[in-house]
């Protein structure tokens, strides 16, 4: 999977790369769903979670307030929450990787905004055994 | 008088930019969802059996702002009550967009399906008397691949 991930180019490029290395490095399956298709659970081993707080700096702000006036997308925010979502599911392996564990099942996302211009990202999934 | 002629350079600014803004990207919208018509996201929790499938986490966020125009129908529209239609057009906007992300992902790794779709909605922003600003929505689920040996 690694080997696809890296000959697909285009948007999402960056962004795969940096799954390709981490697939590299620890070989951990994500995944949103409870089981895996052709493959046994040999052991739970609980939740594990990662979370990660993020604020933009100014200019991004004044633009958005710009944005608030015309409407349409906030590429900086976009951007903002994605970069920090990708940290928090970094922290999540981690800690999967601590007790264990070689998958991380049923991942669920949540946000919530803490001030003006920042937001906490939380993911949290089931650590398992996969065989 | 001053703050008046602001209130108007706004009001008009917002109202032109924010349309066609808006036709524009449901134009697009609509045109990404033909092209990607093929590709199934299905919010069933579980994988069709007896095939095997390589599988991979994809997700598509987006953040979105309503323009001044809309803001200012959208508080008129709480003194009398009923249907906000400019906050509706930006959440409908914002989830085709964030849909359309994450199967654009699947597609460039080769899926076939995408299992156990969810979304995940958060205003990002609050503006003056706690009026949304701006929202995010992330669309995220499971790719299922067919298995390399089968290619």
């Amino acid at each position: 999977m690694a080997n696809r991930q890296i000959i697909a180019n285009g948007r999402f490029s960056r962004i795969r790369d940096i799954q390709a290395n981490k697939n590299k490095e620890i070989n951990m399956l994500i995944s949103n769903m409870e089981i895996i298709p052709g493959k046994q659970i040999q052991k739970h081993l609980g939740l594990v979670q990662g979370s990660s707080v993020r604020a933009k700096h100014v200019g991004r702000d004044i633009m958005a307030s710009l944005k608030n006036i015309f409407g349409g997308e906030l590429k900086g925010y976009t951007e903002l929450l994605q970069e920090s979502r990708e940290e928090a599911m970094d922290r999540m392996e981690q800690q999967a990787k601590g007790v264990g564990a070689n998958a991380i099942l049923n991942v669920r996302f949540s946000t919530s905004s803490v001030a003006q211009g920042a937001a906490e990202i939380y993911v949290y999934g089931t650590a398992v055994i996969l065989e | 008088m001053f703050e008046l002629i602001i209130f108007l350079v706004l009001m008009t600014l917002g109202y032109l930019v924010g349309q066609y803004a808006e036709k524009r990207h449901y134009k697009s919208i609509i045109e990404r969802e033909r092209k990607l018509k093929d590709l199934h996201t299905v919010a069933s929790r579980f994988p069709p059996p007896g095939k095997r499938h390589e599988q991979c986490l994809v997700m598509g966020n987006t953040v979105i702002s309503v323009d001044y125009f809309k803001r200012f129908i959208a508080s008129l529209r709480n003194l009398f009550g009923g249907r906000i239609t400019s906050y509706e057009t930006l959440l409908d906007r914002a989830r085709r967009e964030s849909l359309l992300r994450m199967k654009e992902q699947a597609q460039e790794m080769g899926a076939e399906y995408v299992f156990n779709v969810k979304y995940e909605t958060s205003s990002i922003s609050k503006g003056q008397k706690n009026t949304i600003g701006s929202v995010e929505v992330l669309a995220y689920g499971t790719a299922l691949m067919r298995p390399r040996e089968e290619l």
